[in-house]
Formats: structure tokens, sequence, C-alpha cells
């Protein structure tokens, strides 16, 4: 459809004026929600994530799409939720407690969302506890934790340690990242996923929700 | 007090853009550039840099960089600054308004623009490190006509020196009097904060070769490569 690859060619020219009433005029002429957004803002969002891996484009180039993607969302948004039309899966994220940075873990929110991930954001200087409650209360498939300090990542072997100890760990994925952290750390404190970048850790989250089923 | 006119912080945009990942060689896309235009004016607006510095003497330097004991067991400023000519702690700041100026657009989903201003402004606070650091070379030479002397800045949380090393810095240096406090975790607020010692002496005290076990994990190493860009 001609629309639709109109919207994706807007979205990743981060033309964020042009999204929505694109997205208006393919909704006026039929296409349901779902394939809007699969299809014209999802699609758009592959081939920016894709260029960014290979460096083709740059951290704000990404951004720029991913407002534009907002932009077309707060249109379609209302009718996938009549429709009853879900996300990919929820993740819970947040900076560990005793951090409060919180750059990396918005970026990385932003391009879940971008992804069709739903995304809750608990801020930062979250506890482990915290972590855990927010994934239980909102069905959460992964728990995604920045930390850019070394004496703040502790926290984030707490989590993995709780959802051991609660049976909850092959239900709730763990994915972490951060300055100081590595996969040799993530590996340590038997996370499931290390994101070394936004865009990492989403192909991480991406896997972990294939595992997750 | 350190005087730290914006226009000597001001970000270089080959800086910024390499923060954000540019590669090298790599051009920004129009519309990126027009926002780093625009985060510099926000930077210039919302600045509040205030720094200090005081000379310490090696012999109390080294309790403070022993901390609370949990350095690394070799690092390479255990050797360097035992051989510098003089010693400043130092602390700097943005100021709070700026952060919360990037909190502002990361809310109202200007998320771009917020962290290219992230960006600009982290720049800018390692422009203020660059600027003491020159600062430190000016007073050798007129103090002790030590005109090829070279200082630079070693902070808590690299190179070895564990970041509870804020603890025994800050008692020393007092940053609370420029608006730098300490959280439980040794993190500065507001965050765009450096802190450290200002080592000063020929530059050849400033090099060295080991690989250190820390190294491997390290993201930005550029601790051998400011010593040879600049020699004496």
């Amino acid at each position: 459809m001609k629309i639709l690859k109109q919207i994706a060619q807007c979205l990743e020219a981060g033309d964020d004026a042009a999204v929505p009433p694109l997205v208006s005029q393919a909704l006026a002429e039929g296409l349901v929600a779902k394939i809007i957004l699969d299809e014209g803002l999802i699609a758009g969002m592959n081939t920016v994530g894709e260029r960014f891996r290979i460096h083709e484009i740059f951290l704000p180039d990404v951004l720029l799409a991913a407002r534009a993607m907002y932009a077309g969302m707060d249109i379609l948004k209302p009718l996938l939720i009549s429709s009853g039309i879900s996300s990919r899966g929820r993740v819970v994220i947040g900076s560990v407690q005793g951090d409060l940075h919180d750059i990396g873990k918005n970026l990385v929110g932003i391009m879940l969302k971008g992804a069709g991930f739903e995304v809750i954001d608990l801020g930062n200087d979250v506890g482990a506890e915290k972590f855990v409650a927010a994934a239980k209360d909102h069905g959460a498939l992964a728990i995604g934790m920045s930390a850019l300090l070394t004496t703040t990542m502790p926290v984030m072997k707490e989590v993995v340690e709780r959802l051991k100890a609660e049976n909850l760990s092959e239900r709730i994925k763990t994915i972490i990242g951060g300055a100081p952290v590595s996969q040799g750390y993530a590996d340590e404190i038997g996370a499931d996923a290390y994101g070394y970048d936004c865009a990492q850790a989403v192909a991480g989250v991406k896997k972990l929700a294939e595992a997750v089923g | 007090m350190i005087d730290f006119p914006l226009a000597r912080l001001q970000p270089q945009p080959a800086a910024v853009y390499a923060a954000l990942g540019l590669k090298s060689g790599g051009s920004p896309s129009p519309r990126s550039a027009a926002l780093l235009q625009r985060a510099l004016e926000l930077f210039r607006e919302n600045s509040e840099p205030r720094g200090i510095c005081e000379p310490v003497a090696a012999g109390e330097f080294a309790g403070i960089y022993a901390g609370r004991g949990q350095n690394a067991l070799d690092t390479p400023l255990t050797g360097i600054f035992q051989r510098a000519a003089s010693l400043h702690l130092f602390a700097f700041t943005l100021g709070a308004r700026i952060s919360h100026a990037i909190g502002l657009l990361f809310e109202h989903d200007d998320f771009a623009l917020g962290a290219v201003l992230d960006a600009v402004a982290s720049v800018g606070a390692d422009n203020a490190g660059r600027s003491a650091e020159e600062w430190a070379e000016r007073q050798a030479a007129v103090e002790n006509s030590a005109a090829a002397d070279r200082a630079f800045l070693y902070s808590p949380g690299y190179c070895g020196w564990h970041i509870s090393g804020q603890e025994k810095l800050f008692a020393s240096l007092r940053p609370e009097r420029i608006g730098i406090s300490l959280n439980t975790r040794f993190l500065m607020n507001p965050l765009k904060s450096i802190s450290g010692v200002l080592v000063t002496g020929p530059a050849a005290i400033h090099r060295f070769s080991t690989v250190y076990p820390f190294c491997h994990q390290c993201k930005s190493p550029a601790c051998r490569e400011r010593a040879t860009a600049r020699p004496a």
C-alpha cells in the first residue's frame, strides 16, 4: 500500500508533522489500525533501527523518528485499545536504586515503544522490591535495569535473586545495561540478557519476548 | 574558586556528535545539526557553572586517595601523584537547572533535543575539567617557573580509584559550598558535575604502560591518549 510506505518514509525522515495526517488518511482509506501500526509505523522504526545498528544514522535521527512514531501512535492508540489489540508485551524499566542517571534508560524505553512494546517506566532510584512488584502487577515479560555506577550494580543482582526466590524467573526475564555493566557481569549475576546500547537492548528484549512466548 | 566563563566550556560539535555515537568521518543529518544549535542555545541559557579548587599536600592526598580501602590493588595514580609537583582537589558543576531542562524535554517527548542537550552538557562539564587543567598549568608556570609541566584531572570511579573515594574527597574539599552533594552511592547531584584531583608535574609522570585488570572493562580509555597528546 502506497500510504503505508509514505508513513514509513516520513517516520524514517523524523517528520513528526507529516506522520499524523498520513495516519488519519490511511484510516480514512479503510485500513485498520493494526495494519497501519505494523506495516507503517513499526516497519519504519525497524528500518531506522537497522540503519542505526549499522551506523548509517546516529542517535538524534533515531529519536526524531521515534517522536514521529509517537505522533502517529497518538491517533492509533485509542483504536487499538478499543479493538482489544495488545502490544508485543510489557517491559518494566528503571535506573537502579542510588542512581539518578536516566538518559540511557529513557532512550531504551523510547526505542522499546518504537518496537511495539508497552513500557512501564519506574524512573530512577528504583529498588529491587519495586522492580519485581511492578513486573508482577503489570504482567511484564521483562525487567530492564540501568546502572551508571559500580556501587549501584548490586541492585541488579538483588532483582535476579528475588525473581528466582519467588519462582518468577521463567516468566519474567531480566536485561541489564549501563556504562559499568558488561556481558560478563550479566553472566555472573544470572541476568537473561545484556544491552551494550539501546539498539542491542531492544534486540535483547525481542529475543526474551520470543523465549517467554 | 575558579572562574569558568561559558565561552571556555562551549562544547565542540565534533565532541558532542562523538558522544552521541556518530562514527569518525560520519556527517550528521541537517535535522541533527539543527538540534545541536538549539541545544547549544539551551546550554548557554541553563548553565550555572561553579568550581572550586584547593591545594593538597601529597601526604594528605594519600589518605584521601586510600578512601574506604576499596581501590584496585595497583593503580596508575598511585605512582603518578607521588611524583607530582603539586596537587589540587577539584570539583565543578553546571548546576541543577540544566539537568532539569533535560528532564523537561524528555517529559514533553522532545527526546531528540533532550538527548543532544544531555550530550552537550556532558561535553561542557568535561571542558571544565580541561579548563581546570590549563589553570593548574598556568599556576605551575607562574609559581614554579615550570612552563613545561602538565596537569591532568583524575577522578574517583576511573582507573582503579574506587568511586567511594568521593567520600573523603568531599570531606576535605566540601563541594557543598558550590551546591554539589553526594548520595549514599557516591553519586554527585547535580548530575552534570565532575570532581577529582588535578595532578601537575612533568609530562612524563602521567605516562604509564601497564595494562591494569580494570582497563579491560573501561569504556572510556582516554587516559593514555591524553598524556601523549599533550607532551611538554
